[in-house]
């Protein structure tokens, strides 16, 4: 079983071509036609406000290399971050906020699980389901309105800088340590790659893919509810439409960074490479003062190139 | 895998088959929740509600009809409701444009069609999964339709154009004739022609489908396209309906769609399902959210409880076929 798994860990120098080509050729084409791209503080701006999506893209390249998918994460993130505003409002205590839109996020991370592993339903409907649901909750808890007035503990997270290095970007650090020590450096890691690639074996080898699959999911749920934090802070308040279409960022940055949607093998740094591109591609955009529909449709047509690119290889 | 090769090799469906048993469950349970709001609320039987229920049932089943091959084909088309917000938006304009509803209903049609027919591309020619590709497609039209309108809402139609969405015939809503022709229609194609009897061949197990000569991806571009033109179709309803058209009209389309087509008995892995099923689903779907309404729950309600009945519509679907196989 450890031989299979060994088998499908990807060979990254075969990998970093893809997704490191399509950021330098966005990173120089920005830079020759958006003035100011190259400075310093748009740099980190880009970095900043790629946090986000970097704590949601992690635990969604483990959903994809298990041949999953998760289209409820935006939607469970707009509610992890109102349960952090309403919480943190009534309770001025930014711990208590993050405790709940932890559990909640954790919640629906676990309602997913269930329903892919235990309940069988495939997992683009079953997150589908789920989505409405937070979709629905988020505008019953927050009566259509925005969550303002929040403490400035949640605020302060996101303008915060610790040793001189914004916070976002210590815990998007953080996060991806991470997940690189889970996927790469534990047993767990490996059964995750048993997961996509070989079901089977890990049911010989005495576990319940079942449970290891809810595990992922619930994973994914839970990095929705610190993300939900984060984004509270940036927005300075909960808004019921706050991460509409993040976890389409998020897919397609895992499918940038050239993890497969059907052979079950990942790789985490083509992830936060990935996230940099979709950052750099938003950004430049807004530079050169395209409006922000137009960046929505190019990250689409970024994810079907990428994906294109991604069947050609397969077959090849 | 057993299940597939069983379905495969199913007789054909008689008079009282496994599916029509499946729609008469779901047709006594659109009674129920019929005679359940009768007693809840008074004006649940009034004849202006009834049509109303009618009409709106028409517009889901509108875009879940097309969506419901798509379904049969083990695929999925999430851009549905994107697509009818980008071809409302082209078609008012057109007709703003050439004051021509003749043009701009043509124009909204084929706007929906070229928009199933890339999806058709991307799931056969680049082998994409269809969810995937669908849903790259519904971020791509957002995006365009957005941009397109520049946060505008055209509004004001010609009065004739207005009919179709909005006026009666012998008392009954234009909708709710163009809702039978089309479920005739679709019913007949999936049942009674070769075309119809392919798409369900590719659903049930696409490598037998391949071996005994259909043309799969001829029959899966055709499947996209029609459930874009038919998404194109509601555009036009929806136009001439509401008299206006905004760039965010799409967004709480798709998952109702997804709902009457799963609640409709239509099988998530293929090969399996009707058109008079999704009609039924539509029924259901729009009984139950109309009931909300009656009972003034919030609309802010409603997104909640579609997303709880996709996933106990899918739930039921896979637990009594287990059961029946």
């Amino acid at each position: 079983m450890r031989e299979a798994a060994v088998v499908s860990q990807p060979n990254p120098l075969q990998r970093i071509p893809g997704v490191a080509i399509v950021l330098v050729l966005l990173i120089a084409l920005f830079s020759t036609i958006a003035p100011g791209f190259l400075s310093v503080a748009n740099l980190s701006n880009v970095l900043v406000q790629s946090t986000i999506l970097t704590m949601l893209a992690l635990p969604m390249t483990l959903i994809i290399m298990t041949e999953g998918l998760d289209l409820s994460m935006g939607a469970v993130l707009t509610l992890t971050s109102l349960c952090v505003a309403i919480v943190s409002l009534a309770t001025h205590s930014m711990s208590l906020g993050l405790g709940a839109g932890l559990l909640v996020g954790t919640a629906f991370g676990f309602a997913n699980g269930w329903l892919v592993a235990i309940v069988g339903i495939p997992p683009f409907v079953a997150t589908l389901g789920t989505l409405g649901m937070a979709q629905g909750l988020s505008l019953i808890v927050s009566d259509g309105q925005s969550v303002v007035g929040i403490p400035h503990s949640v605020r302060d997270i996101y303008s915060a800088t610790l040793l001189g290095v914004p916070v976002p970007i210590v815990m998007a650090l953080v996060t991806y340590a991470t997940f690189h020590g889970l996927l790469y450096h534990t047993r767990f890691g490996t059964y995750i790659f048993a997961l996509g690639g070989n079901r089977e074996a890990l049911r010989y080898a005495g576990l319940s893919p079942n449970r290891l699959l809810i595990m992922v999911y619930a994973i994914g749920g839970a990095m929705a509810g610190i993300a939900g934090l984060l984004m509270t802070a940036r927005m300075n308040s909960g808004h019921p439409t706050a991460g509409l279409g993040l976890e389409f960022d998020a897919i397609a940055a895992v499918a940038v960074g050239g993890t497969s949607f059907e052979r079950g093998n990942g790789w985490l740094l083509g992830t936060v490479l990935g996230v940099l591109s979709v950052g750099v591609l938003r950004n430049g955009l807004n530079l050169i003062s395209l409006p922000s529909s137009v960046q929505v449709a190019s990250v689409g047509v970024l994810v079907i190139v990428a994906l294109f690119l991604d069947g050609l290889r397969s077959r090849a | 895998m057993t299940d597939i090769s069983k379905e495969a090799i199913a007789p054909p469906r008689s008079f009282l088959s496994q599916d029509a048993i499946q729609l008469f469950y779901r047709l006594l349970a659109a009674l129920l929740i019929c005679a359940v709001l009768a007693v809840l609320s008074d004006s649940f039987l009034s004849l202006g509600n009834i049509l109303n229920v009618l009409r709106q049932a028409s517009l889901t089943f509108f875009i879940a009809s097309g969506l419901t091959l798509v379904v049969l084909t083990a695929g999925l088309d999430l851009s549905v409701g994107a697509n009818v917000a980008l071809s409302a938006c082209i078609a008012g304009t057109v007709i703003h444009k050439t004051g021509s509803p003749a043009l701009g209903i043509l124009t909204g049609l084929a706007c929906g069609g070229i928009v199933g027919l890339l999806n058709g591309v991307m799931v056969t020619a680049l082998r994409i999964p269809s969810f995937i590709a669908t849903y790259g497609m519904l971020w791509v039209l957002n995006g365009l339709t957005y941009w397109y309108m520049a946060g505008e809402t055209l509004h004001g139609f010609p009065a004739g154009f207005r009919q179709i969405g909005s006026g009666y015939l012998f008392g009954l809503p234009i909708p709710v004739y163009l809702l039978l022709v089309f479920l005739g229609i679709g019913t007949l194609f999936a049942q009674r022609t070769i075309w119809g009897q392919e798409i369900y061949a590719i659903g049930a197990n696409p490598v037998a489908a391949r071996l005994s000569g259909i043309p799969v991806a001829r029959r899966l571009l055709l499947v996209y396209a029609v459930s874009g033109t038919m998404a194109g179709l509601a555009s036009i309803i929806f136009l001439s309906r509401l008299n206006s058209a905004e760039a965010d009209i799409g967004e709480s389309l798709t998952l109702p769609a997804i709902a009457a087509v799963l609640i409709g008995g239509t099988s998530l892995f293929g090969g399996v399902g009707t058109v008079f099923g999704t009609f039924i689903g539509a029924l259901i779907l729009t009984l139950v959210l109309n009931g909300m309404n009656l009972l003034s729950v919030s609309a802010n309600w409603q997104p909640l409880v579609t997303g709880i009945i996709v996933i106990l519509a899918v739930w039921l679907d896979m637990k009594t076929r287990r059961r029946t196989q």
